[in-house]
């Protein structure tokens, strides 16, 4: 989604959002991530003005004080930026990816099946599967950091199963144009 | 004020403090997959050296090997270095092509006695053309703004005669202008034509 991203020539304007919208993304956020009203309160406190900056495809990103916070494609789930997922880590579910994937997913692709069911992936258990179209927090095998957010194309049982082709859509990952934005 | 604000911090969840690489960007762990992995490592090296023992020392080298083949790191190491070559080689274009680039800096004839001043090519410097025509409008008390030009670039078009002083100023480097090379300053005249040229 990010892999090419100019602010000035995808940025179509930002605006201050109303407080009844504001109200509404922080009952969305608290109800999509696995969040307490306390951490998103230190995240977001509840005075300050959020910042919506309207981007090409329907991408909004919800700024505060030009620093960005989160992102959505149209009215899907919301995505933490790559910078607030590194300090709040436990904010999406994760995923791992091994070794051999991570330059692949640094030069932008999206995550195939096989690298996440080897030895060095990682998938959640299968009480906690998690179903298609759920974003989630890319690690890499070996490192304590998300690479990247991405979002399940299948869901994590089927992935396991299937074990081909994509299992998680890259959305953002860290050095693409949108992390090389550090405020707008 | 400051207990409330410290209980609530007591509820909710510290936020993980993170050293992202001074040369790259990335987190420290990832500067291995960047493009510029032994300027990193200088980096680290020189402002967090207890971090570098734990990336870079040779038992940290071992254990990342994992379950990757020899084979498979020994590509990897290759890929990475030549990144490396290549992304030094386009740094150095580019800064050469900085070097190469000139700011235009034209009188532009209006109505006989009055000129604009139209500065150009700024922004090669990394010159924020918005602040630097706010800076000029400053500086010399007359109307500054940044427009397109008939070729679609953007510049700084200044009211009044002002192309010596701005010279001046870059060549001492004032405040915003730090960075552009006097010797790549060129002044140009432009005398309105004559007819009905002007008004189109």
């Amino acid at each position: 989604m990010f892999k090419k991203f100019s602010p000035s020539s995808d940025v179509s304007g930002q605006t201050s959002l109303k407080s009844s919208v504001q109200r509404s993304i922080r009952s969305g956020l608290l109800s999509q991530w696995k969040i307490d009203p306390e951490t998103l309160e230190q995240i977001w406190p509840k005075k300050e003005p959020l910042t919506l900056v309207k981007c090409r495809d329907h991408i909004s990103i919800y700024t505060l004080h030009g620093e960005a916070l989160f992102f959505q494609h149209f009215d899907e789930p919301f995505f933490p930026t790559l910078r607030l997922l590194h300090k709040y880590p436990f904010l999406l579910p994760m995923v791992r990816i091994d070794r051999g994937a991570i330059r692949f997913l640094l030069a932008g692709a999206h995550m195939m099946c096989p690298g996440m069911t080897s030895k060095g992936g990682y998938l959640p258990p299968a009480d906690a599967a998690l179903p298609a179209g759920t974003p989630v927090a890319i690690h890499a095998e070996g490192k304590e950091h998300a690479v990247g957010i991405g979002i399940t194309k299948l869901g994590t049982e089927e992935m396991r199963t299937v074990n081909k082709g994509v299992g998680v859509e890259t959305v953002t990952y860290i050095g693409d144009d949108f992390w090389a934005v550090q405020t707008l | 004020m400051a207990d409330a604000e410290s209980s609530q911090a007591g509820q909710s969840v510290q936020p993980v403090q993170l050293l992202y690489c001074g040369v790259c960007t990335f987190p420290v762990e990832y500067c291995e997959f960047g493009s510029h992995l032994t300027k990193c490592k200088e980096w680290l090296h020189e402002t967090h050296p207890d971090l570098y023992d734990k990336y870079y020392s040779d038992e940290a080298l071992q254990a990342k090997l994992g379950t990757l083949s020899l084979e498979a790191q020994e590509k990897l190491e290759k890929d990475t270095a030549k990144k490396e070559a290549k992304a030094e080689a386009k740094a150095e274009a580019a800064q050469k092509k900085k070097m190469a680039s000139q700011v235009t800096i034209k009188r532009i004839e209006r109505n006989k006695r009055k000129f604009v001043t139209a500065v150009h090519g700024l922004e090669a410097f990394d010159v924020d053309l918005k602040k630097a025509a706010k800076f000029f409008a400053q500086k010399f008390a007359t109307g500054a703004s940044v427009t397109k030009n008939p070729q679609g670039n953007d510049e700084i078009v200044v009211q009044g005669d002002v192309s010596g002083d701005i010279v001046d100023m870059i060549e001492e480097g004032v405040g915003l202008l730090k960075g552009v090379p006097k010797d790549n300053i060129v002044e140009v005249e432009e005398k309105k034509k004559k007819g009905g040229d002007g008004a189109a």
